[in-house]
């Protein structure tokens, strides 16, 4: 018996993928479109409550942010944001309400380690680079904005 | 006594007298239910932190194996154990309160096997008379440590397996022709081998050439065949890795589909629970052997089985940096006669 696998490290990755089963994709997608549809259309009908009270357009969105974001932490803290994620998958990572979810998930998982080192520190974890590359990439944005309001 | 490339011949064949083991609530949803001794409700173990959580799993796992022998902790030369922690603090947590001296062990999901090697190579060599051998995993500790917090909503790829909470902990004494137990009779310690997986979420495929390459070993040493064995236990593979095993057998001609088991295809359901490919980590093996396949030995069902964990030897550290998996597995051949 041959104790060696007889395959390159491509030929044996080539095989794996072969073997192992998709993601449904169609279905993601499906759910993702209908979840995140929702959410969205939650958002809307929260700003046009304001608009419909007379808050001015950019108070209403304003407000209608925080409470999606209030909604996303409220979900996740009881445990339900991460199963709605089980199935939406981008279509609840993608709202506000999701980048809310990836603040509290890692809040309420390195409470163990203090408020400092654990939750402190590690809060951003998943949210951190979404930060540091939006703010990145809107000031060069902003920048060329900027170049380009001066010739035009 | 050293035979072929890698295996030990223990010829004073020490026996394994008691096995305990404890799951968590997910273990006890799964088919293997009625085989496990100990089990909890609360993930927490009314502790604060999971870390804790796991540590006492495994002390209480190793208090109730002394009582299932008869035994108390000044009676135990040496435990050998490990887990999946940064600088495996479950088991040296737990093990703080035995007074037991210990060996800390690292093989990630092939810890098991190893832990077990040792220790009956130390009681064949009659460096000790009782000797336990102990692992564990808990799903929370390992999520937090390897992957994202758990209130996050994400997906799990379907080559993903989920951790294993439980622990399971076996006790190996010299022979002597009073005991009426299963013998252990030889162990061969695995290479590191590396096939350029890189998918932290697809470790049954990064394991599988290890698997193969200790059983083809095993038996090339031994000068065994494959139907020598009741069964051939992998510790997780899971539902991916078993079949590309199955298959790479196959590819050799032989066909092993028949006596090929794995613990972390058989500890859940797959369809019920969504467990994708399957359980992991060191307590799979641990706890399912210990609860289902001794048990199977001991009534006969089983009498001859190799029992091989695997382990995938990344950090999430070495992953982020781009370095493929390299895997290992080690095997014990356990009979019930010799």
């Amino acid at each position: 018996m041959n104790t060696n696998i007889d395959m390159s490290n491509k030929e044996y990755s080539d095989y794996v993928e072969k073997k192992a089963t998709n993601s449904p994709l169609l279905k993601n997608i499906f759910w993702a479109f209908l979840v995140g549809g929702i959410i969205c259309m939650i958002g809307q009908a929260i700003t046009d409550v304001f608009l419909k009270f007379g808050f001015p357009k950019e108070q209403a969105s304003t407000y209608t942010t925080i409470i999606l974001i209030f909604l996303g932490a409220f979900l996740t803290s009881i445990n339900l944001y991460s199963k709605l994620g089980k199935f939406a998958g981008a279509g609840s990572v993608i709202p506000i309400t999701g980048f809310s979810n990836s603040v509290v998930a890692p809040a309420i998982e390195f409470k163990t380690e203090g408020y400092i080192l654990g939750l402190g520190a590690n809060m951003f974890k998943i949210a951190g680079p979404v930060l540091v590359y939006g703010v990145t990439s809107s000031i060069i944005v902003g920048f060329f904005y900027w170049l380009i309001k001066i010739f035009l | 006594m050293k035979i072929g490339s890698q295996t030990i011949q223990l010829e004073n064949t020490p026996k394994l007298l008691q096995t305990a083991s404890m799951v968590g609530p997910k273990e006890m949803d799964g088919p293997l239910n009625q085989f496990f001794d100990l089990h909890t409700d609360d993930v927490f173990l009314g502790e604060k932190s999971f870390e804790k959580a796991e540590s006492k799993m495994l002390e209480q796992c190793v208090n109730h194996l002394l009582s299932k022998a008869g035994m108390n902790n000044s009676m135990i030369d040496y435990i050998f154990a490990g887990d999946l922690l940064n600088q495996c603090i479950s088991s040296g947590y737990a093990i703080r309160n035995l007074n037991i001296p210990f060996i800390g062990l690292y093989g990630a999901c092939s810890t098991f096997c190893e832990s077990l090697a040792l220790a009956a190579s130390f009681v064949n060599a009659n460096y000790g008379k009782n000797i336990i051998a102990t692992t564990s995993s808990h799903f929370c500790s390992a999520e937090r440590q390897f992957r994202m917090p758990l209130e996050h909503g994400n997906q799990q790829s379907p080559t993903s397996q989920c951790t294993v909470t439980g622990t399971g902990a076996a006790l190996v004494v010299p022979n002597s022709s009073s005991i009426h137990s299963l013998y252990i009779t030889h162990v061969t310690f695995g290479k590191v081998i590396d096939f350029g997986i890189k998918d932290m979420t697809n470790m049954g495929a990064a394991m599988m050439p290890a698997a193969y390459s200790t059983i083809t070993t095993h038996l090339q040493d031994t000068k065994r065949k494959l139907d020598y064995y009741d069964a051939i236990v992998t510790g997780d593979l899971g539902i991916l890795g078993s079949e590309l095993l199955v298959d790479q057998f196959q590819k050799e001609g032989y066909d092993i589909s028949h006596i090929h088991k794995d613990c972390g295809v058989l500890i859940y359901d797959k369809e019920k629970q969504d467990t994708h490919c399957g359980g992991s980590g060191c307590g799979c093996m641990a706890s399912v052997f210990s609860g289902y396949f001794f048990e199977q030995l001991k009534s006969k069902k089983m009498n001859k089985i190799l029992i091989v964990s695997t382990g995938a030897l990344m950090s999430p550290l070495s992953i982020q940096q781009g370095e493929s998996i390299p895997s290992i597995a080690h095997a014990v051949a356990i009979e019930n006669e010799v």
